[in-house]
């Protein structure tokens, strides 16, 4: 344990990357950002709605692949800190944007009863 | 490790031999590096902070234009196609620097410089294109809220290409040095989390704008 663990991150912080790691993030990174490209680009599915959430599932799939195979991310790298504080982050970003979604979309919905946007450009 | 002094803990065994608690196991040696993957993750919550703006104002047109009519997704197309090849090619001069190779390093840089700067001229382009158009931040709060967010971005890719330009004349006039290589990791880390704000980017603001 004290050797090996010593030593591991000695010369370069434990940090090694593959050209093999490199190109398949790459290329799954390019199928995933064509997809919803052509996805959005040609009109592809029926419904806005689906293709934003497929879209948004096609992100977060790809954010994954840099975290893997771009940043290198994973349980060993600094004892896990780095994926402990990305966890962390991870959830304050969803507690921000998913709360503030939530929220003022409320909050539009309740101080503008009956209202569309037609009728809002012509308030005086 | 001389600190055995007076606290009440065995610092000899038995037969006299020093015990030894700090084992050099837990040492601050990459300290820089988790410390620069923090500050990451801290400009992580600001670009979350101005994509929630974006989701409360992205639809706030103010009658005036919206995504549909402004972006143009060619363009968004080809500037996602160039930085994820600057992440790639910084990813190659990661694998030079591993294998000691300096002059490949530099090329690599080199070419991943080039593709930052294409990367932030369509951006001035399309901002200059936006606002000649009327559509500068001031006309709208989805205007607003789209300056400031794809905006903070371009300005965290224009201070990697000037990192960048730094790191390349201190390989070349140093080598590849410890301090170097701890620099070139930090940049890397920079760099593809970049990319991976603009997957968001790309993603919540340019292809969800031109949703119908």
């Amino acid at each position: 344990m004290s050797q090996d663990s010593h030593n591991d991150h000695d010369q370069d912080g434990g940090y090694h990357a593959t050209v093999k790691g490199y190109v398949i993030g790459f290329l799954l990174s390019v199928v995933l950002t064509a997809i919803p490209f052509w996805l959005v680009m040609d009109q592809v599915l029926p419904s806005p709605r689906t293709t934003a959430f497929v879209i948004l599932a096609f992100a977060a799939v790809q954010m994954l692949v840099h975290m893997v195979y771009f940043l290198h991310l994973n349980t060993k790298v600094e004892s896990g800190w780095s994926l402990l504080s990305m966890v962390f982050t991870v959830a304050l970003v969803v507690i921000m944007l998913s709360g503030s979604i939530w929220v003022m979309y409320h909050l539009n919905t309740n101080m503008m009863p009956h209202m569309d946007p037609q009728a809002a450009r012509n308030m005086p | 490790m001389a600190n055995a002094s007076s606290h009440a803990v065995n610092y000899h065994t038995a037969d006299g031999a020093p015990v030894f608690y700090d084992n050099g196991d837990h040492h601050p040696q990459q300290g820089t590096l988790l410390g620069f993957w923090l500050y990451l993750m801290s400009d992580c919550l600001m670009f979350a902070v101005l994509f929630a703006v974006y989701a409360v104002l992205g639809r706030n047109y103010a009658a005036g234009p919206s995504g549909a009519d402004l972006f143009d997704l060619r363009l968004i197309a080809v500037n996602t196609a160039i930085l994820l090849f600057s992440s790639i090619t910084y990813g190659f001069a990661m694998i030079a620097m591993q294998h000691g190779k300096k002059q490949a390093v530099l090329r690599w840089l080199a070419i991943t410089g080039v593709l930052g700067l294409s990367f932030l001229g369509l951006e001035i382009y399309e901002f200059a294109h936006l606002i000649h158009e009327g559509a500068g931040p001031w006309r709208s709060g989805f205007l607003s809220s789209f300056f400031i967010l794809v905006g903070t971005h371009g300005l965290h890719v224009m201070f990697g290409c000037i990192w960048l330009v730094t790191l390349m004349v201190q390989v070349s006039k140093l080598g590849l040095t410890t301090e170097n290589k701890r620099r070139l990791m930090c940049l890397s880390m920079f760099w593809h989390f970049l990319d991976l704000i603009w997957i968001g980017v790309f993603t919540f603001v340019y292809l969800m704008g031109v949703l119908p």
